[in-house]
Formats: C-alpha cells, sequence, structure tokens
C-alpha cells in the first residue's frame, strides 16, 4: 500500500477524498441509480402488461357494478394518468413512504419492516453455512484433484446445484418434520413461546439478546432446515468455483517458490492459497446470495415461513402494485449492497486491487 | 485464415479425452434416455397421462410403478409426458435467450460507445433483482400459463448471455483479422459473422448448454408457484405443486421432482464436460501438481 501511493503521481488541483472514500461515494451514486431504475421497470412492468389489479383485487360481483371499481380505482390512485401515479409514488419514496398495500391495506414499509427481517435471517444462515461448506469442500476436492474424494464431491457439488429447491423442501419437510419427527415444522418460532422481544428482527439473536434459551432454541430449530435446503445450491456453486479457483492459485510461482522454500503444507495454505483463491469465491459470493432471496420464494412457500418470498408472491399473484414495487426495491438495494460489501472485501482481501 | 486456428485445435483436440470422463458419459445417457421418452412418450408410457381411470392415490407397485395421483392418473405415464412439455420448451428458452442475449452482447462490445453503455446497463438492471421475483412479477402480470412463463424467464435469462458475448467480442475485436476485413470494407455486419462469430460460439455454447438446468429450474419452480403450467397439463413443477396438498402420499411429489433432478443433472454433467474441453485455464490447471 505505502509503495504503491509513493509511485501514484499527486494528483494536481484535487487534493481529494481517499481513494475508498471516492469509491464508495461512486458506488451509493449508482447504487441510488440503479435502485431508481428498479422502482421504474416494476412500475412499467406491472403497468404496460395485460393483468388488471381491479379484477385480482375485486370480488366478480363488485366488478360488475362500475361505481365500487371507479371508487376503487380513486382510492388506491389508479384513475390518475401513469406518469402522474409514478410521480407520486417517487415523491412519496423520497420520504419514505412506500404506498400502502391494496392486500393488507397497512403501509408497505410496515409489511416489508417485518417480512425482510425474516428472509435476511434465513438467507444470512443459508450464507454462513454454504460459505464454510463451501470453501471447505472446494480446497478439499482442490487439494486431492482426481482422486475419489475429488470426483465424489464434484458429483456432490452438481447435484446441489440441479436440484430443484422447491422440490427439495417438500423433501425434506416431509422426512425430518413428518417422518421422523426430529425438527419442528413450519414458521419461525414455536407459537407458544412468541417472538423474543424485538431488536434486530433476527429471532435467533434477539433471543440470544434477551437471555431466552428456550425461544433461541426453538427459533434455531425452525431455521435449520430451510437454511440448508436453501444452502444447497450455493454449497454447490461456492465448491465449484472454489477448486478452480485454488487450482488456479496452486500452478502460481510464488506457490511453487514457497513451496520450494520448504514452508509446511499448512502454511502455504493458509497464507499464499486461500488469500488469493478467496477472490474469486466472495465474488461468485455475493451473487449468490442473489440467488438465495430468489430461492427463499420457494422454500418460503413450503416452509410457511413469513418472509419477503412470500410477500412478493402474495402480492405479484394479486398485483399490488405498490407491495410489488417495494419487493423490487428492497430486494434490489440488499442485492446492491451485498455487492457493495463485496467490493469492499476484495481490497481488505487483495492489496491489488485497493488503488484502482 | 479467418478463423483463430487455436481456439478450434484446442477444442477438438480434447474433445475425446474429456468425454471419456463418467460424469460426461452418464450425462450423455441420461439426456439421450429423457430426449428418447420425449419424443416416445406416447408409445412408451402404460396409461392416458390424463385419464382419470386408476384407483386414487394408490402407492407405487406392479400395476402402477410411480403410483397414482389423487385424481386417479398414473404418475408414470405422467412423467414420461411431462417430457413432452418441459424439455423442448426449456431447449427454445435457451435457444430464444441465446439468440437475443447474444445479439446485443455483440452488438454492445463491437459498437461499444452508447450501445454498449445502454445495453449493458439494462442487463445490470436485470441483474439487480433476483430472478424468481422478476420472473414471478412478469409472470403474474402476464396472466400464468406456460408461454407467459417462458417469455418471463427470457427476460431474466438473456442478460448472462449478452455479458459473456460482449466480453468475448472485446477480446478478438482488436485482433489482426478483425481489424484487416474491416480495412477491406466489411460492414460491421458481415465483420460480426465471418470474422468475430467463430471465434465467440464455443464459450457461449457451453454457458447455454449450463443454462439448460437453470432454465428448467426456473420454469418449472413458476410453474410450482402455480404461475406456469395450467392444472391437467402434466408439466414437472405444476405435479410436485399437487403433492404438496397430498402430503401424505410422498410418491405424488416425488417422481415428477427426481425428473427435474436428472434432466438438470444430466445437462450439467455435458456442460461441465463441455467447458473442460474449452476452458485453457482449467486444462493448465490440471497439468500442475497439486500441494
Amino acid at each position: 500500500m505505502e509503495k504503491g501511493a509513493a509511485v501514484t503521481p499527486p494528483r494536481p488541483r484535487r487534493p481529494a477524498l481517499p481513494p475508498l472514500a471516492r469509491f464508495l461515494i461512486r458506488r451509493v451514486l449508482m447504487a441510488i441509480l440503479l435502485a431508481w431504475g428498479v422502482t421504474l421497470v416494476t412500475f412499467v412492468l406491472t403497468n404496460l402488461v395485460p393483468g388488471d389489479p381491479v379484477a385480482a383485487n375485486l370480488g366478480q360481483r363488485a366488478m360488475n357494478d362500475p361505481e365500487i371499481v371507479a371508487q376503487w380505482r380513486a382510492e388506491h390512485g389508479l384513475d390518475k394518468p401513469l406518469w402522474e401515479q409514478y410521480g407520486l409514488y417517487l415523491q412519496g419514496l423520497v420520504q419514505g413512504d412506500l404506498g400502502d398495500s391494496q392486500q393488507s391495506h397497512r403501509p408497505v414499509s410496515q409489511d416489508l419492516a417485518e417480512a425482510v427481517p425474516a428472509t435476511l435471517e434465513l438467507a444470512g444462515a443459508a450464507i454462513l453455512i454454504s460459505l464454510v461448506l463451501g470453501v471447505a469442500f472446494g480446497v478439499i476436492a482442490a487439494l486431492r484433484r482426481d482422486r475419489l474424494s475429488d470426483h465424489l464431491l464434484r458429483l456432490v457439488s452438481l447435484i446441489g446445484i440441479s436440484v430443484p429447491t422447491f422440490w427439495l423442501a417438500l423433501v425434506a419437510f416431509y422426512v425430518f418434520f413428518y417422518r421422523l419427527q426430529i425438527t419442528p415444522g413450519s414458521g419461525r418460532v414455536d407459537p407458544a413461546l412468541g417472538a423474543p422481544p424485538p431488536v434486530t428482527g433476527l429471532h435467533t439473536v434477539d433471543a440470544l439478546l434477551a437471555g431466552q434459551w428456550d425461544v433461541f432454541g426453538s427459533a434455531a430449530g425452525h431455521l435449520i432446515t430451510p437454511a440448508l435446503v436453501l444452502a444447497l445450491y450455493t454449497i454447490g456453486l461456492l465448491t465449484r468455483f472454489t477448486r478452480s479457483a485454488v487450482l488456479e492459485v496452486l500452478g502460481q510461482d510464488y506457490v511453487r517458490a514457497a513451496r520450494a522454500k520448504g514452508l509446511p503444507g499448512r502454511v502455504i495454505l493458509f497464507r499464499y492459497v486461500l488469500r488469493s483463491a478467496l477472490v474469486p469465491v466472495i465474488t461468485v459470493a455475493g451473487l449468490a446470495f442473489g440467488s438465495l432471496l430468489s430461492g427463499t420464494v420457494l422454500v418460503e412457500a413450503i416452509f410457511a415461513w413469513p418472509g419477503i418470498g412470500q410477500y412478493a408472491y402474495k402480492s405479484a399473484t394479486t398485483l399490488d402494485l405498490p407491495a410489488v414495487m417495494g419487493v423490487g426495491l428492497v430486494v434490489g438495494v440488499v442485492y446492491l449492497v451485498i455487492n457493495l460489501i463485496v467490493d469492499v472485501l476484495y481490497g481488505v482481501i487483495d492489496p491489488r486491487v485497493r488503488l484502482r | 485464415m479467418r478463423r483463430d486456428p487455436l481456439a478450434r485445435k484446442g477444442l477438438l483436440g480434447r474433445l475425446p479425452q474429456a468425454w471419456r470422463q463418467p460424469l460426461a458419459v452418464s450425462g450423455v445417457v441420461i439426456a439421450v434416455a429423457w430426449l428418447v421418452i420425449a419424443v416416445a412418450a406416447p408409445w412408451l408410457a402404460p396409461h392416458d397421462p390424463l385419464a382419470q381411470e386408476l384407483p386414487r392415490l394408490a402407492p407405487p407397485g406392479p400395476d402402477h410403478w410411480f403410483g397414482t395421483d389423487q385424481l386417479g392418473r398414473d404418475i408414470l405415464s405422467r412423467v414420461m409426458h411431462g417430457a413432452r412439455v418441459s424439455i423442448p420448451l426449456t431447449l427454445a428458452l435457451v435457444a430464444l435467450s441465446l439468440l437475443i442475449g447474444g445479439l446485443l452482447g455483440a452488438c454492445a462490445g463491437y459498437f461499444g460507445r452508447w450501445v454498449d453503455e445502454t445495453i449493458m446497463r439494462l442487463a445490470d438492471l436485470v441483474f439487480a433483482f433476483p430472478t424468481v421475483i422478476l420472473a414471478m412479477v412478469v409472470a403474474a402480470a402476464l396472466g400464468a400459463s406456460l408461454t407467459n412463463a417462458v417469455l418471463a424467464v427470457l427476460v431474466v435469462a438473456w442478460p448472462a448471455y449478452a455479458r459473456v458475448t460482449r466480453g468475448l467480442v472485446l477480446g478478438v475485436r482488436e485482433r489482426e483479422f478483425v481489424l484487416s476485413g474491416r480495412l477491406l470494407g466489411f460492414s460491421a455486419w458481415r465483420s460480426l459473422r465471418v470474422d468475430v462469430l467463430p471465434n465467440v460460439t464455443g464459450p457461449i455454447l457451453v454457458l447455454a448448454t449450463l443454462d439448460i438446468g437453470t432454465a428448467l429450474l426456473l420454469l418449472s419452480g413458476l410453474s410450482f408457484l402455480g404461475l406456469g403450467a395450467k392444472p391437467p397439463s402434466p408439466e414437472w413443477g405444476a405435479m410436485v405443486s399437487s403433492g404438496v396438498e397430498v402430503f401424505d402420499s410422498w410418491w405424488v411429489a416425488t417422481f415428477p421432482g427426481l425428473a427435474i433432478l436428472t434432466v438438470v443433472l444430466a445437462f450439467n454433467f455435458l456442460g461441465d464436460t463441455l467447458r473442460d474441453a474449452l476452458d485453457p485455464r482449467t486444462a493448465r490447471a490440471i497439468k500442475e501438481r497439486a500441494l
């Protein structure tokens, strides 16, 4: 870092911000632009298509009464021209108002505030599981290349990325809950115990903070099966990428030099190989988080997990426009934030990219 | 010589060895078996997939190997006929997204500047959405039908091809044989078709093969959510979904799910093999010895 800084010629005029701050500002501006794009895309998609939110929300008898239809349209601002609807939406958005859901008759932001932590808990647990197992499997496969364990791990990771998540969720629910009865059923926590006092919205963390061990046990028990089901795909993905990343680094000259120097294998693995192999792995993990958010839609349906996937499904099928746009926005922003974290982590792991 | 001679030799020279791997062989066998089933289902299937004439929810047995569903239909026959629904649609879907994404990506990479910016920012936008949620919104907005589900998946599938094609085109755009073609007065279209295209097809075909599995998962996922195939149709995702209602009778959901799994697995085996045969970085890594 110091050496590189000395080589860079001092910039004239702008004695400006440190590179990280400049980078962050640029990325945040990009993220805001993309988030705006997300609202525009959702708005256009849900408005320029044949589906009619009125038909989706009112019954057939109410549909036949033009007065009720007109009243409903006026109530939800659907009688105004499209650009005005969008303008009003943006105006509210800047003030943190995402509109009211046509289904739940509550502010969308309130609905989302309940659904997002549930999904983050599920997806977070899944990504943790897949990082630990995926990287470990990938390293083992690379170090034992072309042996039996490598072939087995390759098969396992291929199966992992090929299993239909919704089917696996169903099978897991059937086997572990219905047949073996070793996991609790649907939901986030045993209703008899009730949710822990909300701090972060993540039941496991909140229960620990409150010192409620029985609630923590119940929440963790409810979490583990859906998280594992969700993680299988990303485990497969990360195993494959870690394997090829480690293999590529193993062929580098500096690794050969370290080996020629007689460094123990453990030191070479952790200090030399893993450090640079982790950069591509982290990119993939960031992308994988997106696919986890996708997977939650299917997994939440089976495990009755009250998260954003269920909410998205309900609002998409009823063409609840404000809710759909809220989901798109939140999910898009979560995804952008994850990518931002990934980019910052690059710099932490690999100093070569810091100055770019 | 317009084609990059090394690229072609590398692919053909390595194919036989890569295709002798057990995963490659089983991939070919399973994929061919499913294609045969898809073509010959009317003759192979023991029952009419729509006929509701058997005992309801009969467990798997010698009479009907995969059991029957809640309407007394033979699940084996339905799974076989399901191949006729899912496999052609998935292949068409991947071919279409390859065409659209490939063309847009090639334009972005070849012309650069505002064309590039417009197309790639659009792709970024699609990437910022989780695929299932975006596809779900599109499918719900268009109305639930299998065709609309395909359209919805198309919307989320093209950007991957655009990105890869763009990167590849950027790589060959400045090579001598492309430049000399341009200097000879080739139009942009001819230059793309004659000089650029042959050098980017290999990797894109690998991507497409790997993508067949993803597309089928997404398509059946939408049907599972009730946004794709309509009830009597023996679509695999919809069949798994109907198995949720009769939880006790595990066979209703299990077999169509296994059908999806095996098809996706077979195409992933094939895609993996193709990639190993093609990717010089992997090939180089294989020569080196580990710790």
